[in-house]
C-alpha cells in the first residue's frame, strides 16, 4: 500500500458538510473519504459514489444456497440411502421447503456480511489510519488527497472558506494493514504522551 | 402546487365504461345461468375481493398510525378516498350473502339446508357456529363496525383541515387517530384475522377447517390494497397532483408488495405443507381438486403469479422506483390474488373449471365501481392533509 499526502478538515454540522462535499466535487479535488458518526442519508450520492453491489452478491449467495439445499436433500433421499418416511414420495418438495429457505438464509446473511467485511475493509487485525480521533465521535471529517496536481496551501484555503476548521495536513497509509497502529499514528504518540505525563 | 383534484373526463369515462361492462355481465349471467351456482358464486367471489382491498386501505391507515409512520402522510388522502368505497362494496356484499344464506343456497353454503345438517355428523358439531343466525348477525356487526371506524378516521382526518398549526393541535390530532386506528385494529383483527374468512369463504367447503385461512385471506387482500394504492399514487403523480410524493415513498410501497407477496407465500405454504403431511382425507379434501383435479394448471397458476412473479420483479432497487413497473406489477398483484380467491370459492361451489368471462366481466364492473368511487372521494378534500404534525417528516422522507 502506498504512502500519501492528505489534507484534513473537521466539520461541526452535517448541514454545513453537504454543500463543501459537493463544492469538493466540483473544484475538481480528490475525495479521500468522509468520516461521520452516524450515516447520513444522501451523503454517498453527494460523494459520488457508485451504487452498492452487495445485493447482487446477496442474490448470488442466496441461490447458491437454494440449490445447495436441494441437490443435496435429492441426492440423500433418492442415490445414497432411499427411506420410505410416512409413504412420502422420494423426493417430497414440500418437506424440502423449510429446509431449503433456512440454507438460502443462512447462505445469503453469512456471505453477505463477509461481502460486507471485504467490501468496508474490516476485520479482526486490519488496522486502518486513523486521521482524527473524533472522526467517528462527534465531528465529520473530511479527508482530501495530495495530487501532483493540487497545491496544500490551496486546498488548506478552500476548506477554510467551506466552513472546516482544525485544518491539517497529514502523511499517511491510503489502504489498510495487518498487524497493530504503527509506532508513529497518532493515537499511539498520545498514549505515549500521557504516560510520560 | 396542484392541491385540489378535479376528475379527468377520460378518468370518468373510463370508470363508465368499466362499471357497464359489469352490469352488462351480471344481466347476462342473469340470462345465461339463470340464477344458479355460478351466477351467485361469481357474485360472492368478486363482492367479498373487492370489499376486503379496500378496507385494506382503512387497514393501512390504522397500521401507519399506529406504528408512529411518518413517511405516508403525503398520499394518507389515498388511502382514506379508496376506504370511502367500502360502504357501498359492503352494501353489495350483504345483498349477496343474505340472499345465498337466507334464500337457502344450499350449492354454495351447503350448511344452510337443515336436513344436510341434521344427519352429517361433522356439521351437526359445526351448528353452533355455522346458522343462519350466528352469519346474520356476524356479517352485520363486523360491516357496521367496519364501515363506522372507516368513515370515523375520514371524517376526523377531513376535520383537522380546518384547525391550527399549533402544538397542541398537533398532539391532539396524534392522539384521536391513535386511538380510533386502536379500536379499529381490534375489530379488524377479530373480523378479517379471524372469523370473517371462516363463514364467508371457508363455509363453502362445510366440511373442511383451517385456521390459517384468515390470515392467508388478509394476505392476499392486504397485499392487493397495497396494490390498489400504488395504483392510484402513481395515477396522481402522473398527472401532476402529490407533488410531495418522490421515488422514496414508492420505493417504500414496493418494499411493502415484495414483502407481503412473501408473507402471503409464507402462510399459503405454512397452511398446504401441515395438510399434506398429515395427509389426513377430512383435511385433504379441499386440496384434492385443486392439486389433482381439474384445478391443477390454476393451483401452480397462483403460485407462479402471486409468489415468483413479485420476488424476482421487485427484488432489484430500480423496479421499485420505477413508475411504469410498478403499476405493472400492482396489476398483476391484484389479478393474481383475484385469481386466488376464484380458485377458493369455486371447486367448492361450480367444481368444474370454466373459462371465467362472467366472472371477470364482474370484476371488471367493481374496478370500474371503485375508480369511480375514489375519484368522487378525492376531489372533495385537499390533497396533503396540511395539519398533520408528520407531515414535514413525510416531505423529506428518505429511504
Amino acid at each position: 500500500m502506498a504512502v500519501k499526502n492528505f489534507v484534513v478538515g473537521l466539520f461541526d454540522d452535517e448541514a454545513v458538510l453537504f454543500p463543501a462535499v459537493k463544492k469538493v466535487r466540483t473544484a475538481g479535488y480528490k475525495l479521500h473519504d468522509v468520516y461521520t458518526p452516524f450515516p447520513v442519508h444522501g451523503l454517498d450520492h453527494a460523494m459520488g459514489l457508485r451504487e452498492s453491489s452487495l445485493h447482487t452478491a446477496g442474490f448470488i449467495y442466496g441461490i447458491t444456497g437454494t440449490t445447495t439445499a436441494l441437490s443435496f436433500m435429492s441426492w440423500v433421499f433418492n442415490a445414497d440411502w432411499p427411506l420410505n418416511i410416512g409413504g412420502k414420495p422420494h423426493f417430497p418438495l414440500p418437506a424440502f421447503i423449510p429446509i431449503t429457505f433456512e440454507l438460502t438464509v443462512l447462505f445469503a446473511a453469512v456471505g453477505m456480511v463477509m461481502t460486507f467485511c471485504w467490501l468496508c475493509q474490516i476485520m479482526p487485525g486490519v488496522k486502518k489510519h486513523i486521521f482524527h480521533p473524533r472522526q467517528t465521535d462527534d465531528k465529520f471529517v473530511m479527508v482530501i488527497e495530495l495530487t501532483e496536481k493540487t497545491n496544500a496551501e490551496e486546498v488548506k484555503s478552500f476548506l477554510t472558506a467551506a466552513g472546516a476548521h482544525d485544518i491539517n495536513e497529514q502523511k499517511a497509509e491510503a489502504g489498510w494493514w495487518f498487524g497493530r497502529f504503527d509506532k508513529d499514528d497518532e493515537p499511539y504518540l498520545r498514549k505515549i504522551q500521557t504516560a510520560n505525563a | 402546487m396542484k392541491d385540489q383534484f378535479v376528475v379527468p373526463a377520460r378518468l370518468r369515462m373510463t370508470s363508465f365504461v368499466l362499471m357497464g361492462v359489469g352490469l352488462l355481465t351480471f344481466l347476462i349471467g342473469l340470462i345465461a345461468f339463470k340464477g344458479e351456482t355460478r351466477f351467485w358464486a361469481g357474485l360472492l367471489q368478486n363482492s367479498s375481493f373487492f370489499l376486503l382491498i379496500t378496507l385494506a386501505s382503512t387497514f393501512f391507515i390504522a397500521a401507519t398510525t399506529l406504528a408512529q409512520g411518518g413517511w405516508q402522510i403525503a398520499f394518507r388522502r389515498v388511502p382514506e378516498a379508496i376506504s370511502m368505497a367500502v360502504p357501498i362494496l359492503a352494501a353489495i356484499l350483504f345483498i349477496v350473502v343474505m340472499i345465498l344464506v337466507m334464500g337457502g343456497k344450499e350449492d354454495i353454503y351447503h350448511w344452510v339446508n337443515p336436513e344436510h345438517v341434521a344427519h352429517d355428523k361433522v356439521l351437526n358439531w359445526k351448528k353452533a357456529f355455522l346458522n343462519k343466525g350466528f352469519f346474520t348477525t356476524a356479517t352485520i356487526i363486523t360491516l357496521a363496525l367496519w364501515i363506522f371506524f372507516t368513515m370515523r378516521i375520514r371524517k376526523m382526518s377531513i376535520q383537522e383541515d380546518g384547525w391550527d398549526l399549533s402544538r397542541e393541535t398537533g398532539r391532539k390530532i396524534l392522539w384521536r387517530n391513535t386511538v380510533v386506528c386502536g379500536g379499529f385494529m381490534v375489530i379488524f383483527t377479530l373480523s378479517v384475522g379471524s372469523t370473517t374468512p371462516w363463514i364467508w369463504l371457508m363455509s363453502i367447503d362445510s366440511h373442511w377447517f383451517s385456521t390459517m385461512y384468515s390470515w392467508y385471506t388478509f394476505a392476499s387482500t392486504w397485499v392487493s390494497g397495497l396494490a390498489l394504492i400504488s395504483l392510484f399514487v402513481v395515477y396522481l403523480k402522473r398527472h401532476g397532483y402529490l407533488t410531495y410524493v418522490t421515488e422514496e415513498h414508492l420505493h417504500d410501497l414496493g418494499k411493502f408488495m415484495f414483502a407481503f407477496s412473501i408473507f402471503w407465500t409464507y402462510l399459503w405454504f405454512s397452511q398446504y405443507m401441515l395438510i399434506w403431511y398429515a395427509n389426513m382425507p377430512e383435511e385433504t379434501e379441499y386440496f384434492q381438486p385443486r392439486v389433482w383435479g381439474e384445478w391443477r394448471p390454476i393451483f401452480f397458476l397462483n403460485l407462479l403469479i402471486n409468489f415468483i412473479t413479485p420476488l424476482l420483479f421487485l427484488m432489484k432497487r430500480d423496479t421499485k422506483r420505477n413508475y411504469t413497473a410498478i403499476v405493472f406489477i400492482a396489476v398483476v398483484i391484484i389479478f393474481g390474488h383475484w385469481l386466488d380467491f376464484w380458485q377458493m370459492v369455486y371447486p367448492g361451489t361450480v367444481k368444474h373449471l370454466v373459462f371465467p368471462w362472467y366472472e371477470l366481466g364482474l370484476g371488471l364492473g367493481f374496478v370500474g365501481l371503485i375508480i369511480f368511487l375514489t375519484a368522487n372521494q378525492l376531489t372533495k378534500a385537499a390533497l396533503v392533509p396540511k395539519n398533520h404534525p408528520y407531515l414535514k417528516e413525510s416531505i423529506v422522507h428518505h429511504t
